[in-house]
């Protein structure tokens, strides 16, 4: 499995409608294939992917493309996908990071550092 | 053998429970069923608790700050620090906090001063680094990772896999080969720090286990000052090999805990689930599963205590632990898997703490050296040097 979630990305308001409620990983994107959000779909997502991507789209006005990844394991791989786009863009998607006054939720304020260039 | 516990073991422990139940089960009623933290202000406020209780640190020596509590109480309380959805790998999700690691208590004063006492402060984080691609359970003889002396310092070429918390941690114990002796004598412990130009964490090794991931990592001529050998040149194995010993008491004790909550809730739940008109609990199938957990649970607690007992006297323990960690992991195992199928579908579903403890309890098996590796310490502490 690759690091890097590098599916090809999918205009996001039809792809959302064929979804399914499976657990796993996504990420959003505007026009020009910037991620700007890094979500999962996990136990306690009412249906899945589906469910949390259709309610991130009606949060993140910028998000126009959408890609994902079914996954059983979706919570370490949700921090690697963090960690990954902190390793090669210095920080986190705009959408992922805190509104003001807000606290970070407990899986992202203990996010670690992968380093995968060797 | 006194069975009987004393009324401050009976106090403290009364302390964690309700701690548990209390603080713990209800934040894990909003939290993702494989959630490894707390948010920062409850995790913040449980430690004031836990430092106002006395117990925060339960596992650093009372003169470096720890409760002055013997081995024996110590893993009691881990058995109730266990009895919660993320119990197995994350009991209280850290709110007692951690030894740090253990081996820097024997370090230098220099070191104890630069990576000891910041981690005991929570300032700093470490991670322990022994296994490696080319094998875990016979790690004297499978270390491929090299260390090269250069003037002062030393030079390190390698990777490890299956390491916890590398990604997070500030500093590392790295075993790297020092010398051409292909078993034990060659190994020695460096203290690492994680931005030397060189170390890499590579990626998160995913498993059944998604709280408490793995991670691997690459050393690339990682240049480390002979200063920050730990213990003797040559002589990590056996840094290494007690930490082994030690760590398979309280990873026994977890298992416990574990085991004792599933049965709990399957001593709730199958007087009040019927199937054709009766209660589960009236089936003789059922009653038999619940008494098989209790005896399951029995004989991994006092296996346990003893070898925490015998630890706690200085006496040797090895056989002890390794008999603890066999037996209260595999019969955590079989606990889970009884109580999933007296669930039926709930006890596969994510509602419940179940599938979660049945993944994380089969790494059990396998982790901190596996049940085969167990009995092969058994045997040769019975059959001694006749066993070849």
């Amino acid at each position: 499995m690759s690091i890097r979630l590098n599916k090809e990305w999918l205009e996001a308001e039809s792809a959302a409608l064929g979804l399914s409620g499976n657990l796993g990983v996504y990420q959003l994107a505007n026009q020009d294939e910037e991620v700007v959000f890094i979500g999962y779909a996990g136990g306690k997502s009412r249906f899945g992917l589906k469910g949390e991507v259709a309610e991130a789209l009606q949060q993140i006005p910028d998000a126009a493309l959408v890609r994902w990844e079914v996954n059983a394991a979706y919570m370490s791989r949700y921090k690697e996908l963090l960690m990954i786009h902190l390793y090669d863009h210095g920080q986190l998607p705009v959408a992922n990071e805190p509104l003001p006054g807000q606290s970070m939720p407990g899986e992202m304020a203990a996010l670690g550092q992968l380093r995968p260039a060797g | 053998m006194n069975l009987q516990l004393t009324e401050e073991q009976d106090l403290v422990i009364a302390m964690v429970r309700r701690f548990v139940r209390e603080e713990i089960l209800p934040l894990e009623l909003s939290l993702d069923p494989d959630a490894e933290e707390l948010a920062p202000d409850d995790n913040a406020r449980l430690v004031a608790k836990t430092k106002a209780m006395g117990l925060y640190g339960l596992y650093i020596p009372p003169e470096f700050g720890g409760p002055d509590l013997d081995l024996v109480t110590r893993t009691l309380l881990a058995v109730e620090m266990a009895q919660h959805r993320g119990g197995l790998y994350v009991p209280c999700y850290g709110t007692f906090g951690g030894a740090g690691l253990a081996q820097l208590f024997e370090a230098t004063e220099e070191q104890k001063e630069k990576y000891l006492m910041p981690t005991l402060r929570g300032e700093k984080k470490g991670f322990f680094g022994l296994s490696e691609p080319s094998g875990g359970s016979d790690p004297a003889r499978a270390i491929q990772t090299k260390a090269v002396q250069d003037g002062d310092d030393w030079i390190i070429n390698g990777g490890k896999l299956w390491i916890s918390g590398a990604d997070k941690a500030q500093y590392g114990l790295v075993f790297a080969r020092t010398a051409n002796d292909k078993g034990r004598d060659g190994v020695t412990c460096f203290i690492v720090d994680t931005d030397t130009p060189g170390f890499s964490v590579r990626r998160v090794v995913h498993t059944l286990r998604t709280a408490r991931y793995a991670t691997e990592l690459s050393f690339e001529d990682m240049r480390v000052p002979a200063s920050n050998i730990l213990g003797q040149l040559n002589k990590g194995f056996a840094i290494a090999n007690d930490r082994l010993t030690k760590q398979r008491i309280p990873y026994a004790a977890g298992c416990i805990g574990v085991a004792i909550k599933a049965q709990e809730m399957a001593l709730e739940y199958v007087p009040q689930r019927e199937t054709f008109g009766a209660p589960l609990s009236s089936r003789q199938s059922i009653q038999w599963m619940l008494v098989d957990n209790e005896i399951d649970i029995k004989q991994s607690l006092w296996l346990t205590l003893e070898a925490a007992a015998k630890a706690q006297r200085g006496e040797p323990f090895r056989k002890e632990a390794a008999v603890a960690k066999l037996v209260a992991t595999e019969a955590g195992g079989r606990v889970v898997d009884r109580c999933m199928q007296m669930f039926g579908g709930l006890g596969v579903a994510k509602d419940l703490p179940f599938e979660r403890w049945f993944r994380e309890m089969r790494i059990r098996r396998i982790g901190e050296g596996p049940s085969e590796v167990q009995r092969h310490v058994i045997a040769r502490e019975l059959l001694g040097s006749s066993l070849r």
